[in-house]
């Protein structure tokens, strides 16, 4: 039975498609079924993050609507064999799927992938408790940075409110990603650090993934950052994570600053 | 100056201090139990009960430490002034 797996924020541009691009190829590549879907309707973009753009012929509403089945809109990815993506649909909007559609789709999804991840758009509305709707477990995308926090904050009341396992009274699994973190200005106080983030949101962290160009040059390639560059800092903490996810007890080491002679003679980073 | 210099470098403590308060508040006002806010609104009733006071005087502040936390609170009370008959402004 397969573990659904939200990847929500409320706040845009924090990082989601990325997280759920990167959690999905670590967990393929660790020799699991992977289905990641794309929530946002009307401006998907995992596809483009994935390299599969050219290649979506159906899409969730299709699915959800009976146009299309399930093994139609399904696209496999190149590289790794058990990663699979449903994407968004571009046209229409988020009001064309329906709570028993998503439900049957979810359902139908569970009994054939190990994992299932669900790429949130952002906000609070009804995209995104739709997303999170049907989901085992949650993993929040924070970067270091007030708004992000609060956002987060909101997502995870929704969470314990508006999920089918909420309102059973059964538990979700929640952690929290922090992103695009910088552990230099967060030694020189200058960004909130990983200590202050976990007990403002008191969840149990599921890693820290630095800010890193090779972030952007993935997204660039549409390829998941831990293939794109499998031995660099995020793809090592993204790999990390997904092990976590899968349960493993793995100890979360927060990101050294690299200083040369240069920047700890000057105090400021080159780049 | 090289305390504005300090001030300046170490902003994190105050989003960190910003976000508590913030997250305390709308945390009780969207239905999630938090005890800084339920002992903000009943300070409040009970000390305007017996003085008028504004609700934004009450000020409540929790600092979880390692082995004990700290409750601060700060009320603001006016000071005792007749008030005037009628009100120009």
């Amino acid at each position: 039975m397969a573990n659904v797996v939200v990847v929500t924020s409320g706040k845009g541009g924090v990082g989601k498609t990325t997280t759920t691009a990167a959690l999905g190829a670590a967990l393929a590549q660790a020799g699991q079924t992977v289905a990641v879907v794309d929530f946002d309707v009307g401006l998907r973009n995992l596809d483009l993050v994935l390299g599969a753009e050219r290649r979506v012929v159906f899409d969730l509403i299709n699915v959800v609507q009976g146009a299309a089945k399930l093994q139609q809109a399904l696209i496999r990815d190149k590289r790794i064999e058990t990663l699979w993506l449903l994407p968004a649909s571009q046209t229409r909007d988020k009001d064309a799927l329906t709570d028993e559609g998503v439900a049957r789709v979810i359902d139908e999804l569970r009994q054939r992938f190990d994992w299932v991840l669900c790429d949130s758009p952002a906000g609070i509305e009804r995209g995104a408790q739709l997303a999170m709707r049907h989901a085992d477990q949650a993993v929040i995308v924070t970067n270091p940075e007030v708004s992000s926090v609060r956002d987060s904050d909101r997502i995870i009341g929704l969470l314990d409110a508006k999920t089918v396992r909420a309102e059973r009274g059964e538990r979700i699994a929640k952690h929290v990603l922090v992103t695009r973190f910088d552990p230099a200005r967060a030694s020189r106080g200058e960004m909130l650090g990983i200590a202050d983030i976990v007990e403002i949101l008191s969840l149990p962290l599921l890693g820290i993934i630095p800010e890193s160009q090779e972030v952007l040059r993935a997204s660039n390639l549409g390829t998941p950052v831990v293939l794109s560059n499998p031995a660099s800092a995020p793809a090592l903490a993204y790999t990390e994570a997904a092990r976590r996810l899968e349960g493993e007890d793995l100890d979360i080491v927060i990101p050294a600053e690299k200083r040369g002679l240069f920047t700890k003679l000057f105090g400021r980073r080159a780049a | 100056m090289i305390w504005n210099w300090f001030k300046r470098r170490h902003s994190a403590p105050v989003a960190r201090e910003r976000l508590q308060i913030l997250l305390a508040h709308e945390r009780s006002t969207l239905g999630r139990s938090n005890l800084v806010a339920v002992l903000q609104d009943e300070i409040l009733s009970v000390i305007s009960r017996h003085v008028f006071i504004d609700p934004d005087s009450v000020q409540v502040k929790m600092d979880r430490g390692a082995t004990i936390s700290t409750l601060e609170i700060e009320i603001e009370i006016p000071n005792m002034v007749a008030p005037p008959l009628a009100v120009t402004y």
